[in-house]
């Protein structure tokens, strides 16, 4: 369980991202933060492997404060997994993958051993193994970001937009193969995305929120879909609709 | 072609003590520009201030600086440690620009989520941002390599013996040979160690070579629309 306490976020120009957020991210579950640019989603996600350190307010992770963690530690006890993947140009796709767990001492050939296993999981053909990053295409590379975020197991993930730079049918096939993964594995995911219905479509709980960090309402799909708790809830699934022009 | 049968065993000496005398100040001078380079970047006055002083550092005249080093570093006047020194010098100011360019150059996004997997921050500059200004990095290098190997030749004015040597003693005796002969070693040198370089960047850059991923995408669309039409 992620926990935010009273969490806020200025930055040093003066824009606060976050004010005052309280918020419970169930385990095992997928959490989806929604909202336009501006809406500080980013932020709050990067608060939980303190990329970004919050102003005021504490987060914990199962019970444990994070400002008592040692960063670099907590990052690589968490997976991270981002837009355009995020792959380092300079290593092929075994390497990759294995990166989090060299970077925690373990031995090359284990590292390299359950990379492999991981493309299979995540349905990357082994004769890719060798490639590097530039060789694949879109998707593959976002395939290969998973697997990295997979790599040590970690019982929470983090995603950070990783679907929003390829094509509709390539995003519709990533998502249901991140929807199947989570039914094996059971991770804690938070999934960023501007994209209602992707939110829809993977959230067991979303968290739609408005300019400022501030929570416009939180709860399952069904919830948000059938009682928006206002006018800009309302609005944001709505404008999400496609409708036709041909009426 | 007599001149040449006759002094062949001096101009490979002279050749060899080149050489020698080349590799100190690139290796140097390139291992000397990273953290400065990495200074520069850091901050924006240190950028200023660094890229200034080495293009300052650049334009000292080269005689005068093999003559004037000796009193303040200590040598002795024939001291080929007083051409290394300044050649060093060169290297450096040279290569300081390349290095916080190429640095600089190092995409964003990767080296935040370099952070974010948990690279930290030393580890994060060794295996991340320097093989990834590698590139720029090896493209400053040649320049500074083709630059050393030329500038070495003015240390024979001051008795540091090298292919320059050559030059010295055809221009005193107004006797062409020894100048081509000298002119077209120097060059060889230059076109080898620029070689050994492109060599050295592919062993360790290997990424760079096979950049074939853009156009294999547009290739197998290609492909694909002619699947899809003619069926």
């Amino acid at each position: 369980m992620i926990e935010f306490r009273g969490v806020t976020k200025q930055f040093p120009d003066g824009t606060v991202a976050v004010a005052g957020l309280d918020l419970v991210i169930p385990p095992r579950k997928v959490t989806v933060f929604v909202g336009s640019s501006g809406s500080g989603k980013t932020t709050i996600l990067r608060m939980i492997n303190r990329m970004v350190d919050p102003s005021a307010g504490q987060i914990l992770i199962d019970g444990v404060d994070i400002a008592t963690r040692e960063p670099v530690a907590l990052r690589r006890s968490i997976g991270y997994v981002m837009q355009n993947s995020g792959l380092l140009p300079h290593r092929t796709v075994v390497d990759n993958i294995a990166t989090v767990p060299l970077l925690r001492g373990e031995k090359k050939r284990e590292a390299r051993a359950r990379a492999r296993e991981l493309m299979q999981v995540v349905g990357l053909d082994a004769s890719l193994a060798e490639r590097y990053p530039a060789q694949l295409s879109g998707g593959q590379q976002q395939r290969v970001g998973v697997a990295r975020g997979l790599a040590v197991d970690p019982n929470v993930l983090l995603m950070d937009e990783p679907f929003g730079a390829v094509d509709p049918l390539v995003r519709a096939e990533l998502q249901t193969e991140l929807k199947r993964l989570q039914s094996e594995l059971d991770k804690t995911v938070v999934f960023v995305t501007h994209d209602i219905d992707e939110a829809f479509l993977l959230g067991d709980q979303v968290v739609l929120f408005k300019p400022g960090g501030v929570i416009g309402q939180a709860g399952t799909p069904r919830e948000l879909l059938e009682n928006p708790a206002d006018d800009f809830v309302a609005g944001f699934i709505d404008a999400g609709r496609p409708r036709s022009i041909l009426r | 072609m007599t001149w040449l049968q006759e002094n062949w065993r001096q101009l490979v000496d002279y050749g060899l003590a080149h050489v020698w005398l080349s590799i100190p100040p690139i290796v140097i001078g390139f291992l000397v520009s990273l953290p400065f380079g990495w200074l520069a970047n850091r901050y924006r006055v240190s950028r200023g201030v660094l890229l200034t002083l080495g293009g300052i550092l650049y334009a000292i005249p080269s005689l005068p600086l093999f003559v004037l080093l000796p009193s303040l570093i200590g040598t002795k006047i024939l001291d080929p440690l007083n051409v290394e020194v300044a050649l060093t010098i060169y290297a450096f100011a040279l290569m300081l620009r390349t290095t916080a360019d190429g640095l600089a150059s190092v995409d964003g996004d990767v080296k935040l989520s370099a952070s974010a997997i948990g690279f930290g921050g030393w580890r994060r500059f060794v295996e991340v941002e320097l093989p990834l200004a590698g590139p720029v990095l090896l493209a400053g290098l040649r320049v500074v390599s083709v630059s050393t190997v030329s500038l070495v030749t003015i240390g024979a004015v001051i008795g540091v013996n090298s292919l320059g040597f050559f030059f010295l003693d055809g221009y005193q005796r107004a006797f062409f040979s020894p100048v081509w002969f000298g002119m077209a070693g120097t060059l060889l040198i230059a076109l080898v160690f620029d070689g050994v370089l492109v060599l050295l960047g592919r062993l360790l850059m290997p990424w760079t070579r096979s950049r074939r991923g853009p156009r294999a995408r547009k290739y197998g669309a290609a492909q694909a629309r002619v699947a899809v039409t003619s069926r």
